[in-house]
C-alpha cells in the first residue's frame, strides 16, 4: 500500500538495539550503536524508500543453547525476520539490497578461543544467507577493530558510518 | 540451560560479596600505584538485558578505555575494566609523568597504551586474585586487551558467550571513584565481572551454597 501523502512530520531516528531489528519509511532514519563484532545489516527498497536494519551478534541459531530463540540475534534467523518484516511494510523481497557493517574484532588475543573469531564469523554468515536469499550486497565497511555507530537513509539509500578514530564515512 | 533463572537472594548476596574482594583489592592496588585515595562503591549485582548493559557506562556509544579479559579455569567469564577517558588521561599522566598524554589523541604514546595496559594487569590480577582465595577456584586470566572506543563494541566482546544461552545477562558490577577530585561523587571506573552462565554452579558450589 502505497502512502500517496506526502508526510510533512519532521523525520525521526529510530534507534535498533543490541539484537533488535526495526522497519522504517522515508523521511524516517534508523540507526543501531556501538557495533563491535556484531553486524548490521540493512536491507532496503529503494523504490518505496523502505529499510530495514537488525543488530546481530551471533552466525547461527544452531549456536543457540535455549528452548526459544530471539531470531534478530542470529545472521540466519535475523534475515530472515527483518525480510518478513519488509514483506508486512509492502515491499517485494526480489527487490531488496543490502549494506553491512561491522564484524570488526575489539581485542587482539594469542587464545584460540572461537568467540574471538567471531566478527569475521558473522560476516561471512550475513553473506552467506544474503546469497541464500538472492540479496545483492551494494556495499559493506566491515572488520578491521574499530567499533562503529551507523545511520541509514531510506531516502538517499546511504548507510553513514561513524568510528572514534576516523568520523564519518558515507556508503 | 537455566541455570540463570534458579539464583536466589543468597546467591545473589555471595556474588555481591566477590565482587566486594575483588575490587577492594584492585582499589587498593591501584591507590598504592598512584599514591591517591581511591574507593569503591558497595557492588552491584544485576541481572539484566543486553540494552540496558549498554547504559551501565554511560551508553552503547560513550567512549571509554576498556580493559578486558577472559577467565578460564574452575570458573569462566570476562571481566572489564571501564574508565572513561578523562578519568584514565589522569592516571595514565601520573603514572609516566607526562601531563601531555591522552587516550583522546588519536596517535597514543606507546609508553601510555603499555602503562594502561599494565595497570589494566594489576587491578584485575588483584581483583582475580582475591576472588580465587576467596572461593578456593583456580583461576586464569588472559593476557587482558585494551581499546579505547565506544563502550557498546567494547562490552558486547564479552556478551557473545552468554548470549548463546540467554538474552539477559548477569553483572557484578563494582564502581570505584578518585576521592577528593571533585564532589558531585562522580562515578570514574567500572568493574564489570560477567561469569559464563555455567560458571555460576562451580561459583555457589565452591562457596557451600549450592
Amino acid at each position: 500500500m502505497l502512502d500517496k501523502m506526502i508526510t510533512s512530520h519532521t523525520s525521526q531516528v529510530i534507534k535498533v538495539g543490541i539484537a533488535q531489528l526495526d522497519v522504517v519509511k522515508m523521511p524516517d532514519t534508523i540507526r543501531t550503536s556501538g557495533l563491535g563484532s556484531c553486524v548490521g545489516v540493512v536491507l532496503y527498497d529503494e523504490t518505496k524508500n523502505i529499510a530495514g536494519l537488525v543488530h546481530i551478534m551471533l552466525p547461527d541459531s544452531s549456536l543457540a543453547r535455549t528452548e526459544t530463540i530471539n531470531a534478530a540475534k542470529f545472521a540466519n534467523t535475523g534475515i530472515k525476520a527483518l525480510i518478513d518484516m519488509l514483506k508486512l511494510a509492502g515491499v517485494q523481497p526480489f527487490r531488496l539490497k543490502a549494506k553491512i557493517a561491522g564484524g570488526a574484532q575489539m581485542f587482539k588475543f594469542s587464545s584460540d578461543n572461537d568467540s574471538m573469531r567471531i566478527g569475521p564469523r558473522n560476516v561471512e554468515a550475513v553473506k552467506r544467507e544474503l546469497v541464500k536469499n538472492s540479496i545483492p550486497l551494494i556495499a559493506e565497511d566491515t572488520g578491521g577493530n574499530s567499533g562503529r555507530t551507523i545511520e541509514f537513509n531510506p531516502g538517499t539509500c546511504l548507510l553513514s558510518i561513524r568510528t572514534v578514530n576516523q568520523g564519518v564515512n558515507e556508503i | 540451560m537455566s541455570e540463570i533463572q534458579k539464583i536466589t537472594s543468597l546467591h545473589l548476596d555471595v556474588l555481591k560479596e566477590i565482587g566486594n574482594i575483588g575490587a577492594a583489592h584492585a582499589a587498593t592496588a591501584l591507590s598504592s600505584l598512584l599514591s591517591r585515595k581511591i574507593d569503591m562503591r558497595v557492588p552491584k549485582v544485576e541481572m539484566v538485558s543486553f540494552n540496558d548493559m549498554m547504559e551501565l557506562a554511560g551508553g552503547a556509544e560513550t567512549v571509554v578505555v576498556g580493559i578486558y579479559l577472559r577467565i578460564e579455569g574452575d570458573s569462566e567469564g570476562s571481566m572489564f575494566f571501564i574508565l572513561p577517558i578523562e578519568q584514565a588521561d589522569r592516571f595514565i599522566r601520573r603514572l609516566i609523568g607526562d601531563d601531555l598524554f591522552s587516550f583522546s589523541n588519536t596517535k597514543l604514546s606507546e609508553l601510555g597504551v603499555s602503562a594502561m595496559q599494565e595497570l589494566g594487569n594489576i587491578l584485575s590480577g588483584s581483583y582475580l586474585s582475591a576472588l580465587s582465595d576467596f572461593t578456593g577456584m583456580k583461576i586464569f586470566p588472559t593476557v587482558p586487551g585494551l581499546s579505547v572506543d565506544m563502550f557498546g563494541a567494547i562490552i558486547s566482546t564479552g556478551l557473545i558467550e552468554i548470549s548463546e544461552v540467554s538474552d539477559q545477562v548477569i553483572v557484578i558490577n563494582t564502581s570505584i571513584f578518585e576521592e577528593g577530585f571533585d564532589n558531585r561523587n562522580e562515578v570514574h571506573g567500572h568493574f564489570f565481572l560477567l561469569p559464563d552462565p555455567d560458571s555460576f554452579t562451580n561459583i555457589f558450589k565452591a562457596l557451600g551454597v549450592g
